[in-house]
């Protein structure tokens, strides 16, 4: 009786489920630091298991992802551009693809970590994942944003958490430059193809940072239109 | 002639149970519309929405639901060329309020929103076209009425998006919103109480024997608009708001300031809809009752019979209270994202829209405004997403409408001359 009423033209909003989607990813990042805890103390084990966790999220992620897509169809009127949502739900999710693929990496090949990096690799790692918690936060004022009509007071709070996961990023890299020079004077003892997949790790979680740098540059956008 | 002497109490007695059935049913589906925002955004509960439904909606249909009465009654065909023929517009007014009971019964089944003031207006015309002729049709109010499917929407719109816009400008964008909510909801209350006084004033209390100069109504409609807005205030400054649950910009509780607004808006939307929807149940019904009880005469201005009023209130009330609580059931878990601001933008407009249209003597429909409404606010960016398929539906459904309830009533008219002739 009440299919087609009024309240038949609330289609399902696409801001909630976007917060969602990144609070899952943010989580499925978080799980990398007991993994590579566990990959520090060489228990293989533990590992696996801290892999699958982060796996599992990830393909929450994936799910809620194709939820949101399939909501979205043509005759749906939002606040923000059907497109500029599409785009950052996508940078979103390649954030959880990219920790999956990091612990994936590590795990399959059983690689260990340098004892004389693991602190400036845990370090490096935490400040990423700052990034990701970052943007977390930024896309978490979608609903606040979405109340004041996208303009005002809310919108300069935005701005400021871009900026300042802009200015974790550009850390991250410093940190990742540093990192990278320890490991250079460390590779001659270390099986080179192993020292190869390390640059490789190191590469792939300063992404995840970018990638959150991406998640804030998209909100920025779909703020201003 | 004859058969008005020989049938008239019988007459009376069908029409009043098929006027019945129609506000039966206006109070059964409308009030999802009416009443669903406030529900949907979690303000009230449904209990409390039917109770207030029920005080409001026969409030309004009381007080302020006398002007509408007279253009369905008069307004849409020429009474004048059944002074020969009073049976036939008896016989079709029962048909009409058969036609549009149906319609409304065979549309509420397939979930349908149609206008409930559409389908009589369109049984109206269906009988008296093949009763009397097309020219028996005042043409020009039927445009009119077609013309107000977009001018209703979009006066009501505008409402909204303003009420949105000035709340964002007022509340959320303030240093504190939390404050600013409090500071400036009892105004919007003011509002809400003094429109709705006002208009019951100068429109309705007529209906009830009570005359007042325009000087005098507008005295009591800013005295009763400043005692909704106090007692407002003494709510709102014992609602118990949670320092938790703020993050950067307290909306959480901002939200609970408006839910109180948003009592309100319910209490109005409510009255509003009574006001405007129970002429659809009656009109015919008091024509029915005036051409019988002046033994086949036509006034040109005939007294509402005491009893018909209250019919159609009691009808909606009783409609709304055996089936509204299901419709509204459905609804309150189908929205997302309704919150208590925007809620309240879309319900007030749109029943400042009917309230002022029911002034007016407009006949319009309570599901255009809230329509329009709806659209305004999501223009204003507040609502997070429309179906603008539904807004297709809805839009065929008030131009089938017209044509449905016409084609109904004449099949019912036919049946009705077959079985007294």
């Amino acid at each position: 009786m009440s299919g087609n009423t009024i309240l038949g033209l609330f289609a399902k909003s696409p801001i909630k489920p976007l917060e969602d989607h990144i609070n899952v990813v943010s989580e499925c990042c978080e799980g990398l630091v007991p993994f590579f805890e566990a990959v520090l103390e060489k228990d293989w084990k533990r590992a696996a298991k801290r892999r699958r966790d982060i796996s599992n999220l990830e393909k929450e992620a994936d799910r809620m992802k194709r939820d949101i897509r399939l909501n979205l169809h043509g005759g749906i009127f939002m606040p923000v551009e059907r497109s500029d949502v599409l785009e950052l739900l996508t940078h979103q999710d390649r954030i959880a693809n990219k920790a999956k693929d990091i612990s994936g990496r590590m795990l399959g090949r059983k690689m260990e970590l340098p004892p004389k990096l693991a602190e400036m690799f845990m370090a490096y790692l935490a400040r990423c994942l700052d990034a990701t918690t970052k943007a977390k936060e930024a896309i978490n004022e979608l609903e606040d944003l979405l109340e004041t009509g996208f303009k005002g007071r809310e919108v300069d709070l935005v701005k400021k958490m871009v900026h300042e996961l802009d200015l974790i990023e550009d850390e991250t890299d410093l940190q990742q430059i540093k990192i990278r020079r320890k490991l250079q004077k460390l590779e001659k003892k270390i099986d080179p193809v192993d020292a190869m997949f390390l640059y490789y790790i190191i590469e792939a979680i300063g992404e995840l940072a970018d990638q959150a740098l991406r998640v804030g540059a998209r909100l920025e956008l779909m703020i201003y239109r | 002639m004859e058969i008005l002497a020989t049938y008239g109490s019988t007459l009376i007695i069908i029409a009043a149970v098929f006027g019945f059935v129609m506000a039966w049913g206006i109070g059964a589906n409308d009030v999802a519309n009416a009443m669903g925002t406030s529900v949907g955004s979690n303000a009230i509960t449904i209990k409390q929405a039917i109770i207030i439904a029920m005080i409001f909606e026969f409030a309004g249909a009381y007080l302020a639901g006398g002007a509408v009465t007279n253009t369905v009654r008069k307004g849409i065909i020429d009474s004048g060329a059944f002074t020969n023929t009073p049976e036939l517009l008896v016989f079709g007014m029962i048909a009409a309020l058969l036609a549009a009971g149906t319609w409304l019964l065979i549309a509420s089944y397939n979930g349908w929103p149609v206008s409930t003031t559409h389908s009589i207006i369109g049984a109206i015309i269906g009988f008296a076209a093949v009763g009397v002729g097309t020219e028996a049709v005042a043409w020009g109010k039927v445009s009119g009425i077609i013309g107000s499917w977009i001018i209703t929407p979009a006066i009501s719109g505008v409402f909204a998006y303003f009420i949105f816009v000035s709340a964002q400008k007022l509340i959320f964008e303030n240093e504190n919103p939390l404050e600013a909510a409090k500071r400036y909801v009892p105004g919007y209350m003011f509002l809400a109480g003094f429109m709705m006084a006002l208009v019951t004033i100068k429109k309705g209390l007529k209906h009830i024997g009570l005359e007042m100069s325009s000087v005098e109504g507008y005295v009591w409609a800013v005295s009763i608009g400043l005692v909704v807005a106090i007692v407002g205030k003494i709510i709102i400054s014992r609602l118990k708001t949670d320092p938790k649950a703020d993050r950067q910009m307290h909306y959480t509780n901002v939200e609970k300031v408006f839910a109180v607004l948003m009592v309100i808006t319910a209490c109005c939307m409510a009255f509003a809809h009574g006001s405007n929807d129970v002429a659809n149940a009656i009109g015919p019904l008091a024509a029915v009752v005036s051409v019988v009880h002046n033994h086949g005469e036509i006034s040109a201005k005939a007294e509402l019979a005491w009893w018909i009023l209250p019919l159609g209130g009691l009808g909606i009330v009783a409609g709304l209270a055996i089936f509204g609580h299901r419709v509204i059931a459905t609804i309150g878990k189908g929205i997302t994202h309704l919150t208590p601001s925007r809620g309240f933008a879309a319900e007030l407009a749109a029943a400042t829209t009917v309230v002022v249209a029911s002034g007016t003597g407009l006949p319009i429909s309570t599901t255009q405004t809230l329509v329009g409404a709806v659209l305004g606010v999501g223009m204003a960016r507040g609502i997070a997403a429309l179906n603008l398929g539904v807004v297709r539906s809805i839009v065929v459904s008030w131009v089938v409408t017209l044509p449905a309830g016409a084609a109904l009533s004449i099949v019912f008219y036919y049946i009705l001359l077959a079985i007294f002739n």
